[in-house]
């Protein structure tokens, strides 16, 4: 159901694209100057969703490192992140219908991603979205009802970026993201 | 004898030690999918075992690009047979209970983290950026595996009995992870690898004061079983390898 949210919604950004007609086909690359190509990229790129956590984007998470006129460099959440690939295919899709096919994209495992990485503007999505966002406080807020008298169930939750905690107010269990 | 092996041949060696370890782990603990004694535990599991086919992709990968014969880290993992892993014997002993696969956990995770820890100032630049990546994730299973130690050895009866045993069962393949032969022998001296010797005193120590807390006595020493780093493996590698390699072995090549 995640990969289903993340393909609709690369298929409206290729829907987009088509729209835009004859204007997508030009390649921006070759008529639009270097700030413009890159900021360009960095517009497309905060509209690819992450696959596991859509409503935040990879540029939100953190995972662009790096944009140049010929390439985007991205890094891995975690080491055995199998989202790795498919956001790298997002991206790539991301990519060809804004018409930017010929830039590469560079994985890069140094330095070590970090969740301080991760925006403000994620961390708000985040907890909208009911994921507690990584802080360094002794107990997570509850993104349910806002208390923070919250207990850890479980180190590990359903993807190895977040931790299962529960709600001792709302007895609500969610996740939080670990401080990573 | 260290003088004679190429500095291609000591990075590849290094870079499979390393990668058979995790990527064995890792099968291991993918058997757990769907059979651990809760939901909870049955995902700790898996993540840590995700975390170590990660880790097992990029030193296997790096492995192929070392040997330079176009072989990539899939190539390595299924398309080997036991002789020619390097894997630790640790790593492919059997899950058994609970106990006996946290047992395993708690002493290899302890050694990888200290092991990475130094991986990260190696002089190659792929190692130790994957060190340095891993080891926050290691430091995870070091903490989750320890508290596991610690509450099933102070536990009932039955749990501190179990826990002995799986410590007892693993106990031997330890002294192995600390094992300087030829090729660590050189790529210690040649900043690839590390110095385990370096760290076995902190090593002892720390499995010690977990041991302590779980109010379990370490177990005898007892006679090493060492050879894994050269392919010589127990009854239980082919089992694995009959399993991870089934498919790719049955229909080379396979897309999907």
């Amino acid at each position: 159901m995640v990969s289903a949210i993340a393909s609709e919604a690369i298929r409206s950004s290729r829907a987009k694209s088509r729209g835009a007609g004859t204007e997508s086909e030009r390649r921006p690359s070759a008529t639009l100057g270097t700030n413009e190509v890159v900021a360009g990229i960095w517009t497309v790129l905060a509209n690819v969703p992450d696959p596991e956590i859509p409503v935040v984007s990879v540029v939100d998470l953190g995972i662009v490192r790096d944009v140049r006129p010929d390439r985007v460099t991205i890094t891995p959440t975690y080491t055995g992140c199998p989202a790795t690939l498919v956001i790298e295919q997002g991206i790539r899709a991301a990519l060809n219908a804004a018409g930017f096919r010929d830039v590469a994209i560079e994985t890069v495992l140094s330095p070590p991603w970090t969740t301080e990485w991760i925006s403000e503007a994620g961390k708000a999505k985040l907890h909208a979205y009911g994921v507690a966002p990584p802080s360094f406080a002794p107990t997570a807020t509850c993104p349910q009802c806002g208390s923070t008298s919250t207990e850890e169930l479980s180190r590990f939750g359903s993807t190895p970026c977040k931790a299962q905690w529960r709600c001792r107010d709302c007895l609500e269990p969610f996740d939080r993201f670990k401080c990573h | 004898m260290a003088e004679l092996l190429s500095d291609d041949q000591v990075l590849f060696e290094t870079l499979l030690r390393l990668g058979d370890d995790s990527l064995i782990l890792g099968q291991r603990l993918g058997e757990w999918c769907g059979h651990a004694p809760s939901v909870e535990v049955d995902l700790s599991l898996a993540n840590m075992g995700l975390d170590l086919i990660g880790q097992a992709t990029h030193f296997l990968n790096a492995a192929g690009a070392a040997e330079g014969r176009g072989r990539d880290g899939d190539a390595l993992a299924f398309r080997r047979d036991v002789l020619d892993f390097r894997n630790c014997w640790l790593v492919e002993q059997p899950n058994g209970d609970f106990a006996q696969t946290m047992a395993r956990q708690f002493l290899f995770s302890t050694w990888q983290e200290m092991l990475f820890g130094h991986l990260e100032g190696s002089s190659d630049a792929t190692i130790a950026a994957i060190a340095a990546k891993a080891v926050k994730e290691v430091r995870y299973h070091a903490e989750l595996s320890a508290e596991w130690v610690i509450r099933l050895g102070d536990g009932t009866e039955e749990s501190r009995r179990r826990m002995a045993a799986g410590l007892d069962w693993h106990w031997r393949f330890v002294p192995e992870l600390f094992e300087m032969d030829a090729i660590a022998t050189a790529a210690a001296g040649r900043g690839i690898g590390a110095d385990a010797a370096a760290f076995r005193d902190d090593y002892d120590a720390r499995i010690r004061a977990v041991l302590a807390e779980a109010t379990l006595d370490a177990p005898a020493d007892q006679r090493p079983i060492l050879g894994g780093r050269r392919g010589h493996h127990g009854e239980h590698l082919g089992h694995i390898l009959a399993v991870m390699q089934y498919l790719p072995r049955t229909y080379p090549d396979a897309t999907w």
